[in-house]
């Protein structure tokens, strides 16, 4: 029993590590070849990087964390529109310290948001890809209802904490926000019992079951923190391109998944983390600005984001295929 | 193609086989009850709507959908699913049309159709032979189509495009004023369905791959071959269903089958296919596929803003499939 228990120990740690040694070296690489191809790269190139890369990034982390429980979560797009909307229509005419608290209770919203589509799913037991996809649907009418075309807006000092520098020019706030919010909200997580019961569900359900796990709680518990990334997110949408849209969010809902695959999560559940896959946001947001500086038609990011995804998981079963035969 | 049919024997023999068909005859008739009631509905928000000229504009609308559940109702009984339909239907309708002029009508239809087997090639490459999820394999191989086609788009904006006239006819005319065309096709693509499910080595071992995969390859069935030919077909199926679409819509735009994605999911599973494969049928995906089409209807009688229409819409489905699942299981 111990013997098995080191042994996946010892693998946890190795997966673990290959993604946290993996991705950044994916990251360094693609930097390296966007720095070769454009000579030119500057402080604002890296920031206007950080800003595309935000929404992307909280959708992948929402996602990830919903993945790792076992789950799947093809709402998180039409969450993020709701936020978006919701940010821009009620902060177009706020002072920036009343924004701040309608950010807070927009948090709070994407959580309630979370619960309920975890709850959908565990209460009903009607697959999570349908729930989720049908709850998507109702979301992304929600987002219309609140603003029916993009527009509104929020206080520029707000604006400013996506899209300013506060130290360098190369370290944009957009960054640190999307280091300081990843921090805050996953790093207790991962400390507490909680992450436990994420991962421990994710991987066996059952085993997690027999081992006294409420194994509906912790599931609505990742929702719950998923609603609350997407949230986040979609104020980063807010504060990056100054608008709320409805029809924006909904592409960072496959898009967030296939960073989630690229950044080392497994679909099986229980495998990963959230940085993997935050860093894969970023080397997604690089390809097309490097096809674009290769004089390439940025629409070929789409079929490389696919097919990264495709081989990427396709090269994972090869593998796995050529370890069983001997 | 298939392995030898009597594997179909590794399903769990006698006790519930008597009650599960019995099961699945009443759910026929539950859902025929909905389907009714929906169309009560639409009767009584505005009375005199259901006629024959309605029944028939249902029916047209419905055969897309229909065929695009075909494949979805194949590769979800294997307990997989894909969601690369969309790009594929939108994909293989705007290659065609843009197509027509410089190969002949004849020959667009099948670089369309190519499309498909191509992308349900490759699904079925990546799920059947090197064990890929479905879920991210058709993700993948469906954000691939659509960059494609994007891309494509941008290359040939001075080609003219034209929806061969024997395809807009199949799409929109009727026979008789009433019989719509599409039928012609959905029909057989429906009893060849029902039969090949039913009836063949090939759809009895799409069931038993679902049910239990492991159990399949212990009794020799060569697993990955059923699964390749389901996704292949599932591919064809989609392409017949944007095809059909564009013969609708007589213009090939780049969101020709966006909305189709939930709708041909939902009437698989609304149809009382399990999501994990193994049970169900595609006599229920077609009444799925009717329940939808008119629920579609009576939300556009209703006169609801599109927003109200949306947010009905997914809650209906959502409440429909957990009725589905506590009835069943």
């Amino acid at each position: 029993m111990t013997a098995t228990t080191r042994a996946d120990r010892l693998r946890l740690l190795i997966v673990r590590n290959a993604a946290l040694v993996g991705m950044p070296a994916l990251l360094a690489l693609f930097l390296g070849a966007t720095v070769a191809i454009h000579p030119e790269f500057n402080s604002f190139d890296a920031q206007s990087l950080a800003m595309a890369a935000l929404p992307l990034a909280f959708a992948a982390a929402a996602q990830s964390v919903v993945v790792i429980s076992g789950g799947i979560d093809l709402s998180i797009g039409s969450v993020m529109a709701v936020a978006n909307v919701l940010a821009s229509s009620t902060m177009e005419e706020a002072s920036f310290g009343r924004s701040l608290v309608l950010a807070v209770l927009i948090f709070a919203g994407g959580a309630v948001v979370g619960a309920v589509n975890g709850l959908l799913v565990v209460v009903s037991r009607v697959p999570d890809v349908i729930v989720t996809l049908t709850t998507g649907f109702i979301w992304g009418g929600v987002a219309l209802l609140i603003q029916e075309r993009p527009g509104g807006g929020a206080p520029d000092e707000f604006l400013d904490l996506g899209t300013g520098s506060l130290f360098t020019p190369w370290l944009s706030n957009s960054l640190i926000l999307l280091v300081v919010a990843v921090a805050v909200i996953w790093l207790p997580v991962r400390r507490s019992k909680l992450s436990l019961l994420i991962y421990a569900v994710g991987s066996d359900r059952v085993a997690a079951f027999r081992s006294g796990v409420n194994i509906g709680r912790s599931r609505v518990l990742a929702y719950v923190i998923g609603g609350l990334f997407s949230a986040v997110g979609g104020l980063g949408l807010t504060m990056t391109t100054g608008i709320g849209s409805p029809r924006a969010g909904v592409l960072y809902t496959l898009s967030g998944l296939a960073a989630v695959v690229i950044g080392g999560v497994s679909l099986v559940g229980g495998r990963g983390g959230v940085v993997g896959p935050v860093i894969a946001a970023f080397v997604l947001t690089l390809i097309p600005s490097d096809l674009i500086f290769l004089n390439i038609d940025p629409n070929f990011g789409q079929v490389i984001q696919g097919t990264l995804i495709v081989l990427v998981v396709m090269l994972g079963g090869l593998a796995t295929l050529l370890r069983r035969r001997p | 193609m298939s392995a030898p049919g009597d594997a179909a024997a590794a399903r769990p023999p006698a006790g519930l086989g008597a009650v599960l068909p019995w099961l699945q005859r009443n759910t026929i008739v539950v859902l025929v009850l909905l389907l009714l009631a929906f169309i009560g509905c639409v009767e009584a928000v505005k009375p005199g709507t259901v006629n024959t000229i309605w029944l028939s504009n249902t029916l047209l609308f419905a055969a897309p959908l229909g065929v695009l559940a075909a494949g979805q109702t194949l590769v979800m009984l294997t307990g997989g699913i894909d969601l690369s339909v969309v790009s594929v239907a939108t994909g293989s309708a705007f290659l065609m049309t843009t197509t027509t002029l410089r190969f002949g009508e004849g020959w667009a239809v099948g670089v369309g159709l190519a499309l498909g087997v191509i992308v349900g090639l490759i699904n079925g490459v990546g799920i059947a032979v090197l064990r890929v999820q479905p879920l991210v394999m058709t993700l993948g191989t469906g954000l691939m189509t659509q960059g494609i086609i994007i891309v494509y788009s941008q290359r040939i904006l001075s080609t003219r495009s034209l929806v061969p006239e024997f395809v807009h006819q199949l799409g929109s005319a009727r026979i008789a004023g009433l019989l719509p065309v599409d039928l012609l096709l959905w029909v057989p693509i429906a009893a060849a369905t029902i039969f090949v499910l039913a009836r063949t080595g090939f759809g009895r071992l799409l069931y038993a791959v679902g049910d239990n995969r492991v159990a399949c390859l212990l009794a020799g069935v060569r697993v990955w071959q059923v699964l390749l030919a389901g996704y292949m077909t599932c591919g064809l199926l989609a392409a017949i269903a944007g095809i059909v679409l564009v013969g609708n819509t007589n213009s090939a735009d780049l969101g020709l089958a966006d909305t189709y994605l939930l709708p041909s999911i939902a009437s698989v599973i609304i149809g009382g296919t399990s999501i994990f494969g193994g049970r169900g049928g595609y006599a229920g995906s077609i009444i799925g596929a009717l329940i939808l089409t008119v629920l579609n209807g009576l939300l556009t009688l209703l006169d609801s803003p599109e927003p109200i229409k949306q947010i009905l819409y997914g809650g209906i489905i959502f409440l429909l499939a957990a009725a589905y699942t506590r009835l069943t299981d």
